[in-house]
């Protein structure tokens, strides 16, 4: 078969995987264009990036909520009143490295207690989490009530979503961050050993893959992205601490859903509850989970928010629970459960901003930018829906 | 070529009307042919069989005549009284009068038996309100004509499956059936449910309707149809006239397997076993959902190496007490004791039975065994997945296809590859995927709850031989079955069960067809 017809031939198989990516790709050309290279600068690229990081991770934690077959309204507020306390406690003297790990515990109590109801007497978890959000959003004001917003001054705190990574002390090539750079060669080394050692593997037991050709294409072309995105980011000031986290957060949720026990019974519990059960598979125990680290990543999103503001306002977590299962659903998630990845909905998060951050870079009228995402939001998920049914 | 008369069979010289021809049907999925050029008539007014092994194509074929894979996605032609029809959809084909009725039925349990059989087909007055007076008294007409006698206001979850099935067909036929297509309608119906419904089709025929009914009970088949079709890997083999007994269910095998099969429960040395390795006693469940004592002071055991049948009509408590047994997951109140290889045990969730070596098969492999969604290799390591994983709880992916070969070879899944969703998959590979899973957990007592329901004789054999081999390596099997030559054919010992209770015990000597009726209706 000619390149051609192999290139129609995968990307016809793929093409709910690579749709999105397609999308991306899509928008940031359209955006590149209509505002004359201003959004694919180094600064807007880091800024997008950085704005992107809180609804991010609550779109990985909501992946998997909806692929349970469930729904987190709370995390929105809840997160902002974690950011909320953050800030009361490191303005009475505790030090953010002692703050940190209690909200995120905080925030797993959170998750777990919207969880109680449900795992144990089958509420639904739409009206639990309601009132989590209402409890939530009132409890904010309350905390902020005498104050208003709490200003943070700890500069450790603040790094997280403002600073960037530390560059070599010699300058080599000037003008870039160098060990942004190498970081992205190093990732992108990565990702061509795994590649092949993978390939090499599934070939010693027989299995399909892709055909040579292909198979180089998609290095190169996987490679270049990734080579792109870093010299973007080293243009300006390099890898920020919340790319860094949420890249951390991405890595270990996608490990842990693809490749460890507790995701495969997580995904069973999705597809079916009652087989999962009778399989010997804990439900009750997964719905604690699932819900438990949604609260911990919401108590992380309220965090990289508070700290990238450098203070807690009261109407922080307005909608991003809306944001997060929008950018979930664009990402391919199934509301029938069992389906969906946290990787999905990283890049449903990133379509999602870029609109957000184009649409601002050209000035057009928050009412025209609502619609905007509205139907790409349907329109992503008709087409999921539509390439589910008629391909495998 | 031979083109001479006595190549042709005689249904097809009887009867000249076909008001049905399907010519040439080609349908093929992503690595597999499920269908090559079959042929396939059927005579105005007849009930025409289509016999075939679990994956021949039965249930394709039926999918393309009633449009559910719609015109262009096969290729050939389908005839329907006398022109080529080129279905869209479902509704093209309820338009010229074909109605099917799947195996799944697809009733809404919290409605009403009229509010079902008028779903989206309402009576309306105004042109807009339903006419819920005329709406019941047309249903009561049509329940009428399928003799079920029950209050049309009954909602559907509060029937049984028979009752149920009948009303499925009131529908279809409400809608002005010409054939009436049946796939395994009796497969989940007792032996009377199934008189009932046979005897309806021989209405039906009385009447000018054609139907064409899927079954593996080929003892129904041989005792209804007036003509048979066999496919065997997605080919026509034969279509035979069936009407005066002039086809044995031996026959049928035959064309279906492509070989001669014998005896299909294969032999064994039944030897007497004393190890105890389940022991059960005055076991009580109370159900809090249906509000009644499902299971009442049972007591029995199981030996090591043995097959014991619990034999009984269905509805009898068999299921219930396999779940009870089986870390009770749907929350029923129990007392008495239950002895796991002479320890006490007491299971609270699934997982704890499984540990102790019990493995269930769900009679129900859609909605309790099978994750459809998922692939054939992750089925199959469900329910021990940690024997793939390492301390941390990483799965070794590789293993675990190289775990899902090994069973599809050794029970003989047929698939193009494990990596084949569960949901493409005909039944009775589903079936054989949901035994599967649970050997991998390596039970020392396996719980088979009606094992071969919609499976083919060449697969129930295969099933009986792989149950011979298990007990030989000492695992000791429950086999609750509804079929009751199957309990005689392949039990050491038979309990009865009836009405949530054990009515009787009979060594293999001493167990009859007329003995375990006995039992199972007192
Ligand atoms: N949607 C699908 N995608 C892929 N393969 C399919 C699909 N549906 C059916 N098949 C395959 O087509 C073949 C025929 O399946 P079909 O369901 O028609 O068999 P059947 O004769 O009805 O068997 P059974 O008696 O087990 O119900 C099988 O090999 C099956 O795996
Ligand atoms: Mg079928």
């Amino acid at each position: 078969m000619s390149f051609a017809q192999n290139l129609q031939k995968v990307l016809r198989e793929n093409i709910r995987e690579y749709g999105m990516f397609i999308a991306l790709f899509v928008i940031i050309t359209f955006f590149a264009f209509t505002t004359k290279g201003i959004f694919i600068s180094s600064r807007n690229m880091a800024n997008l990036f950085n704005q992107t990081g809180y609804i991010a991770v609550l779109a990985v934690g909501m992946t998997l909520v909806i692929v349970i077959r469930h729904i987190d309204l709370s995390v929105g507020f809840l997160a902002g009143f974690l950011g909320a306390l953050a800030a009361l406690a490191m303005k009475s003297g505790v030090p953010a490295i002692v703050v940190i790990p209690i909200v995120l515990a905080l925030g797993v109590v959170g998750g777990v207690i919207t969880a109680i109801p449900v795992a144990e007497l089958g509420v639904p978890s739409f009206v639990t989490s309601l009132a989590g959000f209402m409890i939530y959003r009132g409890a904010i004001l309350l905390v902020t009530m005498g104050t208003g917003t709490i200003i943070i001054t700890d500069p450790f705190f603040n790094a997280i979503g403002n600073g960037y990574i530390p560059d070599l002390p010699i300058k080599i090539i000037p003008g870039v961050h160098q060990v942004t750079l190498l970081l992205g060669l190093a990732a992108i080394g990565l990702f061509i050993w795994s590649e092949l050692n993978d390939r090499k593997q599934k070939q010693a037991y027989n299995f399909e893959v892709l055909t040579q050709d292909m198979f180089v294409l998609k290095l190169v072309f996987v490679s270049i992205l990734i080579g792109a995105v870093t010299w973007v980011l080293a243009g300006y000031n390099g890898l920020s601490w919340t790319v860094v986290i949420v890249l951390i957060v991405v890595a270990i949720y996608h490990f842990i859903t693809t490749q460890t026990v507790l995701g495969r019974h997580i995904y069973a519990v999705g597809g079916n509850p009652e087989a999962a059960q009778l399989s010997g598979i804990n439900v009750k125990r997964i719905f604690y989970i699932v819900f438990g680290s949604m609260g911990m990543l919401s108590g992380l999103s309220g965090i990289l928010f508070a700290s990238r503001l450098k203070s807690a306002t009261t109407t922080a977590g307005t909608s991003w629970e809306l944001d997060a299962i929008a950018a979930a659903y664009v990402g391919g998630v199934s509301a029938a459960g069992g389906v969906g990845k946290v990787t999905g909905s990283i890049i449903g998060a990133l379509v999602m901003m870029s609109l957000n951050s184009g649409m601002n870079l050209m000035s057009i009228d928050i009412s025209a930018q609502y619609i905007v995402r509205g139907v790409v939001l349907a329109g992503a998920v008709i087409f999921d829906v539509m390439t589910r049914r008629s391909g495998k | 070529m031979n083109t001479s008369v006595p190549n042709m069979t005689k249904s097809e010289a009887e009867t000249s009307t076909p008001i049905l021809e399907m010519r040439n049907i080609t349908k093929t999925f992503p690595g597999v042919k499920a269908l090559s050029n079959v042929t396939f008539q059927v005579a105005k007014g007849e009930i025409h069989s289509l016999c075939g092994e679990n994956g021949a194509g039965k249930s394709t074929l039926m999918k393309v005549l009633s449009g559910v894979y719609p015109f262009g996605d096969y290729s050939g032609d389908i005839v329907f009284n006398g022109a080529v029809q080129k279905f869209k959809g479902i509704s093209d084909s309820e338009e010229v009068g074909i109605a099917i009725i799947y195996q799944e039925l697809a009733l809404v349990p919290e409605m009403t038996v009229y509010e079902n059989i008028f779903l989206g087909n309402e009576i309306k007055t105004n042109g807009f309100m339903v006419d819920w007076n005329e709406t019941i008294k047309r249903a009561s007409a049509a329940l009428k004509k399928v003799k079920l006698d029950v209050n049309p206001a009954t909602k559907i979850k509060d029937l049984g499956v028979g009752k149920q099935q009948l009303v499925e067909i009131a529908k279809a036929l409400n809608k002005n059936v010409k054939v009436l297509i049946l796939d395994e309608p009796t497969a989940a119906l007792n032996e009377d449910d199934s008189k009932n419904l046979l005897n309806l089709m021989r209405d039906l025929r009385k009447n000018g309707i054609t139907c064409i009914i899927i079954s593996h009970k080929l003892k129904e088949v041989v005792e209804i149809a007036d003509s048979v079709t066999i496919l065997r890997d997605g080919q026509t083999v034969c279509t035979l006239s069936a009407k005066k007994g002039e086809v044995s269910e031996h026959d049928l095998i035959k064309h279906m397997v492509g070989r001669e099969i014998d005896n299909i429960y294969p032999k064994r040395d039944r030897k007497g076993a004393d190890e105890v390795v389940l022991e059960v006693r005055n076991w009580n469940a109370y159900d809090p959902n249906l509000g009644r004592n499902v299971l009442k002071n049972m007591n029995f055991n199981i030996k090591k190496g043995e097959i014991v049948g619990f034999a009984g009509l269905m509805g009898a408590g068999r299921t219930e007490l396999a779940k009870s047994l089986f870390g009770n997951p749907d929350g029923y109140k129990i007392t008495g004791e239950m002895l796991v290889k002479k320890q006490k045990a007491n299971f609270t969730h699934p997982q704890h039975a499984i540990a102790a070596g019990l493995a269930y098969v769900s009679e129900d492999r859609k909605g309790n065994g099978l994750i459809l969604i998922q692939d054939i290799k992750q089925n199959i390591t469900l329910a021990n997945l940690w024997e793939i994983a390492n301390q941390m709880g990483v799965v070794n992916g590789n293993a675990e296809v190289k775990i899902a070969n090994e069973y599809r070879t050794s029970i003989n899944i047929k698939t193009p590859s494990v990596e084949q969703r569960v949901s493409n998959l005909s039944g009775g590979n589903q079936q054989k995927v949901s035994i599967a899973k649970w050997l991998f957990t390596k039970p020392s007592v396996l719980i088979l709850d009606e094992p071969t329901r919609g499976i083919d004789v060449g697969a129930k054999f295969e099933i009986y031989t792989l149950m011979n081999k298990l007990i030989a390596q000492g695992m000791s099997i429950i086999m609750i079955s509804s079929e009751l030559p199957e309990v005689l054919g392949m039990s050491d010992r038979v309990y009865v069960v009836s009405e949530g209770r054990i009515t009787g015990e009979l060594p293999i000597e001493k167990a009859t067809q007329e003995n375990i009726m006995k039992l199972a209706t007192s």
